[in-house]
């Protein structure tokens, strides 16, 4: 009985310990600056930090690296749960979607009060993709494009001096330059990723969703010959099929020369930079995507640093993202992680003049568009993806596929269809 | 058949089996002390050549493993000290307290058992939300405090219980909490750590209603940790490895130490009596 | 009535439990279901339209919600009968009296079950892994090409089949032993007695004796194995091409990554019907229910 009782104290008083200990762990710590960031650009910021802290002193921020796969995710679930950061890293395809949430507080008033951020310094199409209804709700802190990565020697090699500038040189080149047998091939495109597949949509006419973005678009002439392109890619047996998961490690593979193209973004200017040998880097460059008939545009990527509505610390968020837009905290960025400046006088220095692998991005910064800016947009690029890998595997023709597209993308878009026409049958 | 090659037979295919249980969780003990980048080699070795803690270190110092660790225990210890609390006080309640309508009650209770706990998640996190307490360690302990599960074992034991020995505490007028702490509990020990285990290792090991509450990186489990880890693509394999291990030895060993407790509670479960 | 209040007090704490957080959360997931909860909704619940059936109909008439059905079904056909063979079979080899060390192979014959579904998934993942994974080397040392097991959308499934049944198979193997050991002897001496093999004892003394239990243990692994959700997430994503897409992952995609709750909703309350539709089945066909108790 002695036991009975002393077990029945014991967990008496555990049971009130889990209890206090679940009310006192329900709460946040609320004297910092939450900063979510996805990706390698979480590392750079927690190297910039002690500058920006230094400077001001009373600020404390929390950086958390979150994983880029999730990211979408994330953010939705946190603004589902009511458990939003104060600031985020947001790739600018998805503002639409987190306006429409209500989730992002608008920045017109503090960039027009701010001595640092200057609007018609930055690249006008990278700007716009931050305004929303005609407010603004992010200040751009990297461009983003996806370009050519590429073995120079291998090009050498098969007898091509320089990178392809259109479609049909490219398809030469990609053909010289596989050899499946040896498990070689001329490019990377995982099939789990749209971004391949969506830059080359965006190099053609038609747009991408019709009507006031209300149907999809996909059937179009222009997007089918970007599907057929993709697609015969991998017919040809000149991209592996294969998604991001079963590549690996794939900056070794491209060391390797396992891939002599890899379709992809900024970012890996550092990666390679990191992770190639130092006799290697001399083997690799960039160049600006080839269009159907000449050089093409590309996705007008890239993130934005973005305030959260429900933030309680929103004065001391905008200080840091006036100090990330410095133009010489920029450059320090681009140092870190190869991300490229979004404003033109942080390209005005020698480091990124005269750099060699960035010079591709700035020229195709130029003559990047923009995904359609409706808040389904991740889910429709998403499904559009999914279609195409299985033209890829060859359960479908290319016209199935569009087909499909457009029947999917009509079906996840009936809901903005219907509130727009409830908005019109107002007026 | 031959009785030394019937023997022969039935210990090596139990050996077989044995061997084919047991080798994923040596191979992966053995990876995690691999140094980084040796396991992806052909052949696949077996054996680190040359043993190292670089992959728990890193995990820990770098990956935040302290605080995953952390936070399965402390969920696992809330949700089992709390849920035994409810699933005793009920289990007992069914077993020995008479009152009107308590086989239909539990006869609905056995009725839930039949409906999968997702259909409940998302609902579950639109309350949690609009109490604020997404993310909180609260959203994962307070569902996981009584199961019916767990009430049904206790009153499939309690019901053994002698009532002679109830009914003489009554008559001496004691009063039923104090019957229950004094009398029954001492006597419910054996299905107390039965279910203390039983709750432990699915508190521990549960995955999906955690990934759907606990959004923030600073509240993950082990299993959320890992398959974090896992879908983002960024650690190599000794440390997915190290990962797992950290994941799966705790509830190893503490099933190891109370196998027969365990074990007895599986097969109470499973007789319908 | 004294009684009566106590006991009412101690089933407090769990009643109101499971009420809360259980018994309205399903009834609120089936009001879900008749609405067409979704991101706009998130952002203002005037957004929100009570559509009836519409998300059941509209899921019937996604090709999406029939190919994740059909790989679950294919999962519990497949995965059930293969678990369900090597439980028996393992607690035959376990009941039989020429087995030696019996302690220590249950133990290890039953330590996958209480792994981390998780954490062995992503050491299955590694393990057949194509290039460098033990499967494919084992396969390489019987001469037999290597399997892109995890990337060929027709080996995507096995694998996780065959995951599971390591997983789990320990679980009914407990079950089963004790149901063989349950069994009494007398019935094996007789069948002895009339001059019966190994084999026939088995098929006239044990299985029917199993009867029960083993259709237990069956309903028990199908309800279990039609909630395939971890797997999927931890090893393929769904993938490839969708091939691994349950109807649970596709509800966590619809729900907790779309957003679209009341499509989720819907998709948990037709599982929640197949899979009643399914062990209801099985009762009723099951040979015990159909001709009375088996001796």
């Amino acid at each position: 009985m002695g036991i009975g009782t002393a077990r029945g104290a014991w967990r008496r008083w555990a049971a009130i310990a889990a209890m206090l200990c679940l009310a006192g762990c329900a709460g946040r710590h609320d004297d910092t600056v939450v900063f979510w960031t996805f990706g390698p650009e979480g590392d750079a910021v927690a190297r910039l930090l002690p500058d920006f802290e230094r400077v001001h002193p009373d600020i404390r921020v929390e950086v958390q690296q979150l994983p880029l796969s999730a990211a979408h995710q994330k953010l939705l679930t946190a603004i589902a749960g009511g458990t939003t950061p104060d600031m985020a890293q947001l790739g600018n395809t998805w503002l639409p979607e987190l306006v429409a949430l209500h989730a992002l507080a608008p920045l017109q008033q503090r960039v027009a009060g701010s001595a640092t951020v200057a609007a018609p310094d930055y690249f006008a199409s990278i700007w716009n993709t931050n305004v929303s209804g005609g407010r603004l709700y992010g200040v751009p802190w990297y461009a983003d494009t996806r370009l050519l990565f590429y073995r120079s020697d291998l090009l050498r090699q098969a007898g091509f001096e320089a990178p392809p500038r259109d479609w049909a040189e490219w398809r030469r080149m990609l053909a010289a330059l596989s050899h499946p047998g040896r498990k070689v091939y001329g490019i990377l495109l995982p099939t789990n990723e749209y971004e391949q597949l969506l830059s080359l949509a965006l190099q053609q006419p038609d747009p991408l969703l019709r009507d006031d973005d209300r149907y999809g678009n996909f059937e179009s002439a222009g997007f089918k010959r970007a599907l057929t392109f993709y697609v015969d890619t991998f017919r040809l047996r000149q991209a592996p099929m294969v998604t991001n998961v079963e590549v690996g490690n794939p900056w070794e593979e491209f060391g390797r020369g396992v891939y002599a193209f890899y379709l992809s973004g900024p970012w890996n200017i550092g990666e390679f930079r990191k992770r190639l040998p130092a006799s290697q880097q001399a083997e690799w460059s960039t160049a600006p995507l080839p269009g159907p008939d000449g050089p093409g545009a590309g996705l007008a990527g890239g993130a934005s640093l973005v305030l959260f509505r429900a933030s309680k610390h929103q004065r001391e968020a905008w200080m840091l993202i006036e100090y990330l837009s410095q133009p010489q905290v920029q450059r320090r960025f681009y140092e870190l992680t190869g991300d490229l400046p979004p404003r033109r006088s942080s390209w005005d220095s020698p480091l990124l003049r005269d750099d060699a692998q960035a010079r591709a991005f700035r020229e195709q910064l130029e003559r990047v568009k923009g995904t359609p800016a409706v808040p389904e947009w991740e889910r429709i690029a998403d499904m559009m993806q999914q279609v195409a890998a299985r033209a890829v595997a060859g359960e479908l023709t290319v016209d199935q596929a569009a087909a499909a597209m457009d029947r999917q993308a009509d079906r996840i878009l009936a809901k903005r269809r219907s509130l727009l026409d409830r908005a019109e049958a107002r007026q | 058949m031959n009785p030394r090659l019937a023997k022969a037979l039935v210990n090596g295919l139990l050996l077989g089996g044995a061997l084919v249980a047991l080798f994923p969780l040596a191979w992966m003990l053995a990876v995690s002390f691999m140094p980084a980048g040796t396991s992806n080699a052909l052949p696949p070795p077996l054996w680190p050549a040359h043993p190292t803690t670089g992959n728990y270190r890193q995990l820990f110092e770098h990956a935040g493993m302290w605080r995953y660790l952390l936070n399965s225990l402390l969920i696992s210890a809330a949700i089992t000290l709390l849920s035994l609390a409810c699933n005793l006080l009920a289990g007992y309640a069914f077993a020995k307290l008479r009152f009107a309508g308590r086989a239909r009650l539990f006869r609905m209770l056995l009725g839930l058992l039949v409906v999968p706990a997702q259909v409940a998640m998302l609902p579950l996190f639109l309350m949690f939300k609009y109490a604020g307490l997404v993310d909180s360690y609260a959203g994962v302990v307070l569902p996981g405090m009584a199961t019916v599960l767990g009430i049904f074992l206790v009153r499939q034991y309690a019901r053994g219980l002698p009532d002679e020995l109830l009914e003489a505490a009554r008559i001496d007028g004691a009063g039923e909490l104090h019957i229950f702490v004094r009398i029954v509990l001492p006597l419910l020990r054996p299905v107390v750590a039965t279910l203390a285990i039983l709750t432990f290792l699915a508190a521990w090991n549960d995955f999906m209603w955690p990934l759907i509450e606990l959004t923030g990186q600073g509240h993950y489990t082990l299993p959320l940790g890992l398959a974090s880890m896992a879908r983002e693509h960024t650690e190599g394999t000794e440390q997915m490895m190290a990962g797992s291990v950290l994941t799966v030895l705790p509830v190893l060993l503490l099933f190891l130490s109370m196998q027969r407790h365990y074990l007895d509670g599986l097969l109470m479960g499973s007789v319908k009596g | 009535m004294k009684t009566s209040r106590a006991a009412w007090l101690f089933l407090a704490p769990a009643l109101a439990v499971l009420g809360v957080f259980f018994l309205i959360p399903v009834l609120g997931a089936l009001a879900l279901s008749f609405t067409d909860y979704d991101l706009y909704a998130l952002a203002d619940l005037h957004n929100l339209r009570f559509v009836a059936l519409g998300n059941y109909w509209a899921l019937l008439h996604r090709p999406v919600f029939w190919a994740a059905l059909g790989h679950t079904f294919y999962f519990v056909a497949v995965g059930v009968p293969l678990s369900l063979a090597v439980s028996l079979g393992a607690a035959l080899l376990l009941h039989s009296p020429l087995a030696r060390g019996r302690a220590f192979f249950r133990t290890a014959l039953f330590a996958p079950v209480v792994t981390t579904a998780v954490a062995m998934a992503v050491v299955w993942r590694y393990l057949f892994n194509t290039k460098y994974g033990w499967a494919n080397h084992l396969l390489g040392m019987l001469g037999i090409h290597p399997v892109d097991w995890l990337g060929d959308p027709h080996w995507a499934m096995p694998t996780i089949i065959l995951f599971a049944v390591w997983k789990n198979f320990g679980y009914n193997m407990i079950i089963l032993l004790a149901g063989l050991q349950a069994i009494p002897v007398e019935l094996y001496e007789a069948a002895r007695i009339d001059g019966a093999s190994a084999w026939r004892q088995f098929r006239h003394v044990s299985l029917p004796m199993l009867g029960p239990t083993l259709l237990m243990v069956a309903i028990l692994t199908v309800s279990g194995y039609f909630q395939l959700f971890a797997e999927p997430y931890v090893m393929t994503e769904g993938g490839p091409l969708e091939s691994t897409t349950s109807v649970l992952y596709l509800m966590y995609e619809d729900g907790f990554q779309w957003w679209n709750l009341g499509t989720a909703a819907a998709e948990a309350f037709l599982l929640f019907l197949v899979m009643f539709a399914v062990t209801a089945a099985m009762l009723r066909l099951s040979p015990g229910a159909r001709s009375g108790e088996a001796a």
